[in-house]
């Protein structure tokens, strides 16, 4: 009995704050969130900061350094160590020094400067990551609004190409196209695109998360459809198109807002497995996957090289998830209850 | 004339030879016991015909024997040819083009089936109704394998492998004189099985063989189980000895890492891959009585395609092969321990090798740094300066680390250059299809048998290459008639004066060297690491390690 009238009483409004602002509100008191989307763009800031970095540090992370000889403290430290003990078999990477200055996280088996790469590494998985997530949210909310909208053939159509996609297990779909791709690049009519270019995995991992974005579009537009305000304007003569954009996009605006950073999250993770299996970032670009495969023939001796790039695909994809929740928190009217308050 | 002579020479010496042991009494003590290999993946099929994998070519030489076989010996004795089911080696007549074998008596496959003239003519047929890999290349010299190249199902070899049951001869017709027959017929290619034998593929079931052991299990996935053979008598420790554990467990699908954690931990006596290279500064230091360091007669080297810019200008091909330092790619592969740099096609210590070192800081004999800047010049000079190269590499840590570093030497030198890592199961054909426009790659060549024209005639003769094809080994697409025929002319000599057709091997060799069709990149070393138990290790430089020559108590 008292729930009812709990629930049922009224919720006085604030004047003159709209929904954005109440949800940015409720998103700045969500501290968890706050903290994730710090985290984040620390990650971001210092991966923009990678060319700035190579350069303070004397580094160039693109170019095998075998033979450099570093002056720590005044003294020569070999970037590669031949072992001379025992039989004197094999070379050894630098390790982490923990000196900014010189590589914070130590040499790879090309005797470049782990740190750099990172760096880098992070620039293009993050760019990767946004590119794709931007392409799949464009694609994937136009077959989404479309399919939903216009309904009979189109929706039949566009459903079927989204089954077919959704059928094939994700990465299984993405490291095929990305072989396909791979030896000759991409050639649709004038446009071409070079087998090393990034713009590949942006392009494969755009494409296989379709069905993620486009199937939820699909079904909120056609609850929308069957609306008051988007029947009245129907039988207006209000153009289609034109109700999509005004009427029906602001109104799943907050879905794909929601998307984004979980978008980001998963499509990072894509990009690594690619990389990580070589047919992502081609060499000698990097991104954390290739790092981490780099660092795979060092486990044994220099775990840094591979667990550094995999802690920051870790924290970064925690990062984007915390923040993902909390956006969806702010943005979903039913949030309202839970909170108890705005 | 001379050659048959030699020949006779030769098999004189081999009988009296005979008589002696072929090294160290067969200690019975050290008899018995389980040996256990270990290696990433099974190498496919056991059919010993149709095979063609180091890995299991080794394994298959205490089970199958052919007519000849190489010397099971330490060493570069290793590449001596030797009768093995024949009485002695052959006696050659008719100018070198027939050659006649006398079977041994009493030899037992392992089913128990005693071998005979008809099952020694009935496996020369069958290399061509399995369709060997090698039988368009190693034995389409034999008089009627046109006919069975063409028509492998009906195939007879008619007058070219002709047997004698009476006499117990077979006798084998060649089309031409063939210095190099012998070590043709001495591999698993030309192993001798029962007539009976399906002339298919027998993936995972084995063919009865007449060795030492014979296989009792296999599973691809899992492993395979070596046993004695209960019908097996030594009848030449060169060819075909005894062995000394009673089993050999050869497991499938651990990770380099463990496979060295097996063997520090004595749970394993060997492992067929190459240990990784983080643990070798371990296994160099703590484990060094276990480490054992072979040369391999192989190289390393850089094709570079001689029809597609950059690399049709001869400047730019030298100017590659200027600019690479063989230092560092020695360092990537593990150290000067593991491997040394090369300049030239043929490998140190074998047939026709003589130094020969034109591209390096001071040409001559011996490399010494790269000429970074002589490479510029070159590069300028051809006009190529800014051209894009990428260079197709096999996805395995050291082949991606050769691919990086040639990446950036090109980048340094004056081209816009990219590296592509394809997976190892199909960079090697891939590479060597014309239609994948392949400019520059890495590989590897490992020889079959010890001549220098599997080295230069494979790689670089006009034969080897095929437009179009998956199987065109000779990658570089490198056709040079003046060498060509030189390689012919020294291929004909070969049969009776093997010397002067060495020296007229160095003489392609440098012919080569100088057109760089590739870059030499290095000489690898061979590192076997085993358990503390396994004694009496012997490198056959043909097969490697001589598995059951060793002994696990």
């Amino acid at each position: 009995m008292s729930d009812t009238t709990l629930s049922t009483a009224p919720v006085p409004a604030r004047k003159g704050r709209g929904p954005w602002a109440r949800a940015a509100r409720r998103l700045w008191q969500n501290r968890s969130a706050m903290v994730a989307l710090g985290i984040f763009l620390l990650i971001v800031a210092a991966c923009l900061a990678a060319p700035l970095y190579a350069r303070w540090a004397g580094v160039d992370p693109f170019q095998s350094t075998l033979d450099a000889v570093l002056k720590i403290d005044g003294v020569d430290v070999p970037v590669m160590e031949q072992s001379t003990e025992g039989l004197g078999l094999g070379y050894t990477p630098l390790g982490p020094t923990w000196n900014l200055k010189h590589y914070f996280l130590g040499a790879d088996n090309q005797g470049r400067d782990v740190l750099a790469r990172m760096l880098y590494g992070g620039l293009n998985s993050l760019w990767i990551s946004a590119a794709a997530t931007v392409l799949t949210l464009i694609l994937g909310t136009a077959m989404g609004l479309a399919a939903g909208f216009f309904g009979g053939l189109t929706d039949t159509v566009l459903s079927r190409i989204l089954d077919v996609l959704w059928a094939f297990p994700i990465y299984l779909l993405a490291i095929s196209l990305s072989i396909v791709t791979l030896s000759e690049g991409l050639k649709i009519g004038p446009f071409v695109i070079e087998s090393g270019s990034l713009w590949l995995p942006v392009i494969i991992i755009g494409i296989v998360y379709i069905p993620y974005v486009a199937r939820p579009i699909r079904g909120q537009v056609l609850a929308l459809r069957q609306s008051e305000f988007v029947l009245a304007a129907i039988n207006l003569g209000v153009p289609g198109g034109r109700i999509l954009w005004r009427d029906i996009l602001p109104n799943v605006a907050t879905t794909l807002i929601v998307f984004v950073p979980l978008m980001m999250a998963l499509n990072m993770l894509t990009e690594s497995a690619l990389s990580f299996l070589s047919i992502g970032v081609q060499p000698p670009d990097a991104s954390w996957g290739t790092i981490i495969q780099d660092g795979q023939a060092l486990l044994y001796t220099r775990p840094w090289v591979a667990l550094a790039p995999g802690l920051a695909i870790a924290v970064s994809v925690m990062a984007l998830n915390v923040f993902g929740d909390g956006l969806r928190d702010a943005l979903d009217p039913r949030s309202k209850i839970r909170l108890g308050r705005d | 004339m001379k050659r048959y002579l030699l020949a006779a020479s030769a098999a004189a010496l081999v009988t009296l030879g005979g008589l002696a042991p072929a090294w160290a009494e067969y200690q019975t003590a050290h008899r018995g016991g389980t040996m256990r290999l270990l290696a990433r993946s099974s190498g496919g099929t056991l059919d010993p015909q149709i095979n063609y994998t180091l890995q299991y070519w080794q394994i298959f030489q205490p089970i199958y024997d052919g007519l000849v076989a190489f010397k099971k010996a330490d060493g570069a004795k290793g590449f001596e040819i030797v009768p093995d089911l024949a009485e002695a080696l052959p006696a050659m007549s008719n100018d070198g083009k027939t050659l006649t074998f006398q079977l041994r008596k009493g030899i037992k496959f392992s089913t128990g089936q005693e071998v005979t003239v008809k099952d020694v003519v009935a496996s020369f047929q069958r290399i061509f109704k399995v369709s060997s890999p090698t039988a368009g290349s190693f034995y389409a010299g034999i008089v009627g394998a046109d006919k069975c190249l063409a028509e492998a199902a009906s195939c007879t070899l008619d007058g070219g492998v002709v047997g004698d049951e009476a006499a117990g001869t077979i006798t084998i017709n060649l089309t031409a004189p063939d210095a190099e027959i012998l070590s043709k017929l001495a591999l698993p290619h030309a192993s001798v099985l029962p007539a009976d034998a399906p002339t298919q593929d027998v993936g995972s079931a084995p063919l009865p063989g007449t060795g030492a052991y014979m296989i009792s299990a296999y599973d691809p996935n899992k492993g395979m189980t070596l046993s004695r053979n209960p019908n097996f008598k030594e009848w030449s420790a060169d060819a075909q000895p005894d062995g000394y554990p009673d089993v050999v467990q050869y497991d499938f699908g651990l990770t380099e890492e463990a496979m060295v954690t097996a063997i520090q931990k004595g749970e394993a006596d060997w492992m067929y891959d190459q240990p990784p290279t983080d643990r070798l500064v371990e296994i160099g230091t703590k484990y060094q009585d276990q480490v054992h360091i072979s040369p391999l007669t192989a190289w390393w080297y850089a094709p570079l395609n001689v029809n597609l810019a950059p690399f049709d200008n001869v400047k730019a091909r030298q100017a590659v092969a200027y600019a690479v330092d063989r230092n560092t790619l020695v360092n990537l592969f593990g150290g000067k321990v593991l491997a040394a740099p090369v300049c030239q096609v043929l490998p140190p210590n074998f047939p026709g090798h003589e130094p020969y070192c034109p591209y390096t800081k001071d040409p001559g004999t011996k490399w010494s740094a790269p000429d970074v800047e002589k490479a510029k010049q070159l590069v300028e000079e051809s006009g190529t300066k800014g051209q894009k190269v990428t260079v197709v590499v096999e996805d395995t840590a050291v082949s991606r680390a050769i691919g990086v570093y040639l990446q950036s030497v090109l980048t340094d030198i004056g081209y816009v250059a990219d590296v592509k890592p394809i997976s190892s199961a199909i960079q090697f054909t891939y590479i060597q299809n014309s239609n994948n426009k392949v400019q520059m790659s890495v590989s590897q060549w490992y020889q079959d048998y010890p001549a220098a024209s599997d080295f230069l005639n494979i790689l670089f003769g006009c034969d080897s290459f095929h437009p179009g094809s998956d199987s065109s080994i000779n990658m570089a697409g490198f056709c040079d008639k003046a060498i060509d025929k030189k390689m012919k002319d020294a291929l004909a000599l070969g049969v009776t004066d093997q010397a002067a057709a060495d020296k007229m091997w160095a003489e392609i060799d440098k012919a080569v060297t100088d057109q760089a069709p590739a870059v030499p990149l290095f000489t690898p070393k061979h590192v076997d690491f085993v358990s503390k138990r396994t004694g009496n290790f012997l490198f056959n430089a043909q097969y490697y390690w001589i598995v059951t020559q060793s002994w696990v108590q």
